[in-house]
């Protein structure tokens, strides 16, 4: 029932390079995203975003396609408690940049929030619970709702 | 599972359970547990029990994500206010 993903898009007067410096290069990255500063690790695969009154937020890098795609995994909703964001504890920002004229459009979509309603749902049952034995049967429930969820 | 149940509006146990890989008698636990969460509502028909899912619950996480969508044109904004200075 949750929507999985939000998307967005903006087109902008300058050139694809531009922009992708401006989302991929960490002296950029903390001046739209977070308001104290960011730490973009390409070749490690990690970044890590800054916020003043919010603390300091992990971000996995998942792909870099130079001038067309960015994306990344992380989990400022909860916190995964120092675990590796991935699937269902995360979601995933995706970055795609398409030349428009001597502009560029460029399009956000945040997805997985199903899969983290669902651990939810998980976590919720397994904390009223006092039995064990349908903690599988809850993870099958979990993963089909999973996929059936619009 | 919610995702069926608002899908259906209103449904029993069995209903659930015949749209699912699991038993009826793990939907009627897990259906227990998601009302004592507060997420669905139990209603006596007879001799059923229908579930139905509390939109007051969905309507809170659709307003949340509907501040991350504004988070997010925010962060747009940004990004092409700093894009387009020269």
């Amino acid at each position: 029932m949750t929507p999985d993903s939000i998307e967005r898009e903006t087109t902008i007067e300058a050139p694809v390079e531009r922009v992708w410096e401006l989302l991929t290069q960490a002296e950029h990255v903390g001046r739209w995203f977070g308001d104290a500063g960011a730490e973009v690790d390409r070749e490690g695969g990690e970044m890590v975003m800054h916020w003043r009154e919010h603390g300091s937020t992990r971000g996995r890098i998942e792909a870099v396609e130079p001038q067309r795609r960015f994306a990344y995994r992380w989990a400022p909703y909860k916190d995964p408690g120092g675990a590796e964001p991935v699937e269902g504890n995360s979601t995933l920002v995706e970055f795609t940049l398409t030349a428009e004229g001597g502009g560029t459009r460029l399009r956000v979509v945040e997805s997985g929030f199903a899969a983290l309603a669902c651990s939810d749902e998980q976590r919720a049952a397994n904390h009223a619970s006092n039995t064990e034995g349908w903690a599988l049967e809850l993870g099958e429930l979990a993963d089909y709702a999973a996929r059936v969820a619009v | 599972m919610l995702s069926l149940l608002a899908e259906r509006g209103e449904a029993t146990a069995t209903t659930l359970a015949g749209d699912l890989p699991v038993s009826r008698v793990a939907v009627v636990k897990h259906l227990a547990v998601l009302d004592r969460a507060g997420l669905v509502e139990a209603r006596r028909a007879g001799r059923e029990v229908r579930y139905t899912v509390r939109t007051e619950q969905l309507g809170a996480t659709a307003r949340w994500m509907a501040g991350l969508a504004s988070q997010w044109d925010a962060r747009l904004a940004a990004i092409k206010r700093l894009a387009e200075k020269t």
